[in-house]
């Protein structure tokens, strides 16, 4: 093949994964706004990239008794905790405006992400068709 | 695609937060109902909530997220009594039992229950204009 396709639009396949996940992340922060003791979360953009491109610390052996991690069975630790301005008093940290926000940037990520993706789809069927 | 748990998610919150405000609602118009002895008397409830449980061992949410009701708790805050000895209800000493429901506090938990629906609703629309323009990729 003279282009792989994984690698023209792999990456922001991928992007769109993390995206997913983090609207995930968010819904549930935000459905669960007054419920007491709920710690709210969030996504390491960082982290969760690497565990869709397949970089996470996978241990190889050479003796046949060491545990060898696949890389789907690896913990994933993407997801972390985020830090609250103050204590509310039954316990839960969501903060509204927070996550609103979050939730907004998260959205115009993953539409630039899918427009790269349009963009590279486009030119490729343009240079199929010859034009 | 991991988007469409987010309908789920949303959804679950939607529901919790609308029976907040129907217990908010039953809290507000029994308010003033009077009855004759403390035990017939109307407590105010109050919905009780937690989050769906995610343990993160087998990778993040490995099962659908959200809040859950576990049930709908019965406040034990002691009766008021008001002496009224003409009212048809009043007992022997001459007191109604009033319920012991606070409406600035129905007020604020209405107005928050609201605000937080609306919230949902809004993650709703906002993945679901998403998920069109993903499928209209490329066109």
């Amino acid at each position: 093949m003279l282009f792989d396709i994984n690698k023209v639009l792999g990456f922001h396949a991928k992007a769109l994964n993390v995206r997913a996940e983090q609207s995930e992340v968010i819904a549930n922060n935000l459905a669960n706004v007054d419920t007491p003791g709920f710690k709210s979360r969030t996504l390491d953009f960082k982290e969760a990239m690497d565990v869709f491109t397949g970089k996470t610390l996978a241990m190889s052996g050479s003796h046949k008794k060491h545990f060898i991690l696949e890389n789907n069975n690896l913990p994933r630790n993407e997801i972390k905790y985020r830090t609250p301005d103050g204590a509310q008093l039954d316990g839960n940290t969501v903060d509204k405006d927070v996550e609103t926000v979050a939730f907004a940037k998260n959205a115009l990520d993953y539409q630039s992400s899918l427009t790269f993706l349009s963009a590279s789809i486009k030119s490729m069927r343009s240079a199929i068709r010859g034009e | 695609m991991s988007l469409f748990k987010v309908f789920d998610i949303s959804g679950s919150g939607m529901r919790a937060q609308s029976l907040r405000l129907t217990t908010t609602a039953s809290n507000l118009s029994n308010g003033n109902v009077v009855s004759n002895s403390p035990a017939t008397t109307y407590r105010p409830r109050y919905p009780i909530f937690s989050p769906v449980n995610t343990d993160l061992e087998n990778g993040p949410f490995s099962e659908t997220p959200g809040v859950k009701v576990d049930g709908i708790s019965v406040s034990n805050r002691p009766v008021d009594r008001r002496y009224q000895p003409e009212h048809p209800l009043a007992d022997s000493e001459g007191y109604v039992y009033v319920p012991n429901v606070n409406m600035v506090e129905e007020m604020t938990n209405m107005i928050s229950a609201s605000r937080s629906y609306q919230m949902n609703v809004e993650v709703v629309s906002t993945v679901k204009d998403l998920m069109s323009r993903t499928l209209q990729m490329g066109t």
